[in-house]
């Protein structure tokens, strides 16, 4: 997947989560001016890592602060080589 | 508005599985915290959670106490509600100085027959298997309540209520108001939880706030709480009513405070805390001055413990920092529900034994906190300040604090 499409995902699923429009979710943006809480962060990387087969560690999370860090944890993580599935099969 | 005493105690805990067994490993810091297998559910070789270790009970044989028509027609939530109000109303004689009309049953319960509801319903599913008959009344969560009623005879007012991590600490709390309003002579209250199944250990590993490494409240590295379960009841009823008939008197409880955040779904606010705290002490016509010991909420998270001690210090002011503090989740784990009578106990055990427990688990004591946490041994309790106060601050900023007086003869 491209780094660009990582991107829009990735500002799909933030805006979704807070009913923003999309054009508002921007890298620079951090969560704070979006009003993303540490409880809507949980939510977010729970969507990112479903869709992007990924698992965000906890202390990855609790250093995410703008949606740019997101997009960029997503493209390392997927260029990782231990890269683990966080949903779970049946 | 009369005085309220507690009678009689009963717990089936991780720590013991009975008041003694409880008090013995409360205050030689013997946890029930350990590490636990693969889940039958699992479908590869690991849990795939990030937690490893739960506070569960063992040695619970419920056809040693219940008849085994009772056992199949309970979930384990409310055979250990059943046989902890049993221990509490044996030591109390409760029933046999009590009209049964009389008598209320007031439990904490957030999660009811959380195993045979998730039973069930992944056979059916699954497999488009029938549901057992029994589902419903095993999975209400009034069904602790209702089976301690039944088991003991008691016809007075009777019900559960929830309020997540808080629900045992209101549960305690209404108890208290209807024997000191006189709307009932004796309360037989706490509470009972055996959630720990497949689905609400993978729903808690999602909202990521149980430790990966072990339940360390108060400590700079904190990093979450360890889940638990179990029962713990109290007996209450008017010091007229126990001195009338020389019953033991194991403490008393003297007010309760309750708030809402009014906030957040999961995030506290010191304020709401403080504001439970402070009616507590209302309550009980209490000078802070007069709290020698509070069992803090301490699941071991970032920010409840941060939050709780701001509440704490924004209640006692300068005071805060010169009264001992201890979480007890470090030894029972976080039992939901039943987490506030299981402290309530603890509380209570700590002021008769004038020995306040050790804040367990701890490995750097936070120094931004700003508090005197009880490390490594037990403390002796300050004769001077005879209160103690039992916080629970729960899911959806519900506050509840329950205070305690040491009795003395």
């Amino acid at each position: 997947m491209q780094e660009l499409d990582i991107e829009r995902r990735c500002i799909e699923i933030i805006a979704k989560s807070k009913l923003l429009p999309a054009e508002a979710v921007t890298r620079d943006k951090t969560f704070d001016e979006l009003g993303i809480d540490s409880l809507d962060k949980i939510n977010i990387s729970f969507e990112v890592e479903e869709i992007f087969s990924i698992t965000i560690p906890d202390d990855a999370l609790g250093s995410l602060r703008t949606v740019g860090d997101v997009v960029d944890g997503v493209v390392r993580l997927r260029q990782s080589t231990s890269i683990e599935s966080a949903a779970p099969t049946r | 508005m009369k005085r309220v005493v507690i009678t009689g105690l009963g717990c089936v805990t991780p720590i013991g599985l009975n008041v003694p067994e409880f008090e013995d490993s409360l205050f030689h810091g013997r946890s029930g915290i350990a590490p636990f297998g693969l889940f039958p559910e699992a479908v590869e070789e690991s849990n795939g959670l990030r937690f490893n270790q739960i506070a569960s009970i063992s040695g619970f044989d419920p056809d040693q106490h219940l008849a085994s028509g009772v056992t199949t027609a309970t979930n384990r939530t409310a055979q250990y509600a059943i046989v902890a109000a049993r221990q509490a109303a044996s030591q109390s004689s409760l029933m046999q100085h009590h009209a049964p009309e009389d008598i209320a049953v007031i439990l904490g319960c957030s999660t009811g027959g959380r195993s045979s509801e998730e039973a069930e319903t992944a056979k059916l599913y699954y497999r488009n298997a029938r549901v057992h008959p029994l589902t419903v009344t095993r999975t209400m969560a009034s069904a602790g309540a209702s089976h301690v009623s039944i088991d003991l005879g008691i016809t007075g007012p009777v019900f559960t209520l929830s309020t997540a991590c808080a629900s045992a600490t209101h549960a305690i709390g209404l108890a208290f108001q209807m024997v000191r309003s006189g709307m009932a002579t004796a309360a037989i209250t706490g509470g009972h939880e055996a959630p720990l199944t497949w689905g609400f250990l993978r729903a808690w590993d999602s909202i990521r706030v149980v430790s990966p490494t072990s339940c360390r409240p108060f400590s700079a590295d904190r990093d979450g709480m360890t889940l638990g379960e179990g029962a713990a009841m109290l007996t209450l009823e008017t010091l007229d009513s126990a001195l009338a008939r020389n019953a033991t008197i194991y403490g008393e409880i003297v007010g309760f405070g309750m708030s809402a955040d009014a906030t957040h779904i999961t995030q506290p606010q010191s304020a709401g805390a403080a504001a439970a705290i402070r009616r507590a002490l209302a309550d009980a016509g209490a000078q802070p001055e007069q709290v020698g010991y509070i069992n803090a909420h301490g699941t071991g998270t970032q920010v409840n413990d941060a939050v709780e001690a701001a509440a704490i210090h924004e209640t006692f002011g300068p005071l805060a920092p010169t009264i001992p503090v201890s979480s007890t989740k470090g030894l029972h784990g976080h039992a939901m529900g039943a987490t506030g009578a299981v402290e309530a106990l603890a509380t209570v055990l700590a002021l008769r034994a004038s020995q306040l427990p050790a804040n367990v688990g701890v490995t750097q004591v936070d120094p931004t906190l700003n508090l005197d946490i009880i490390l490594d041994q037990p403390r002796p309790a300050d004769p001077t300040r005879d209160l103690a106060l039992s916080n629970s601050l729960a899911f959806g900023g519900l506050n509840a604090v329950l205070a305690f007086r040491r009795y003395a003869q």
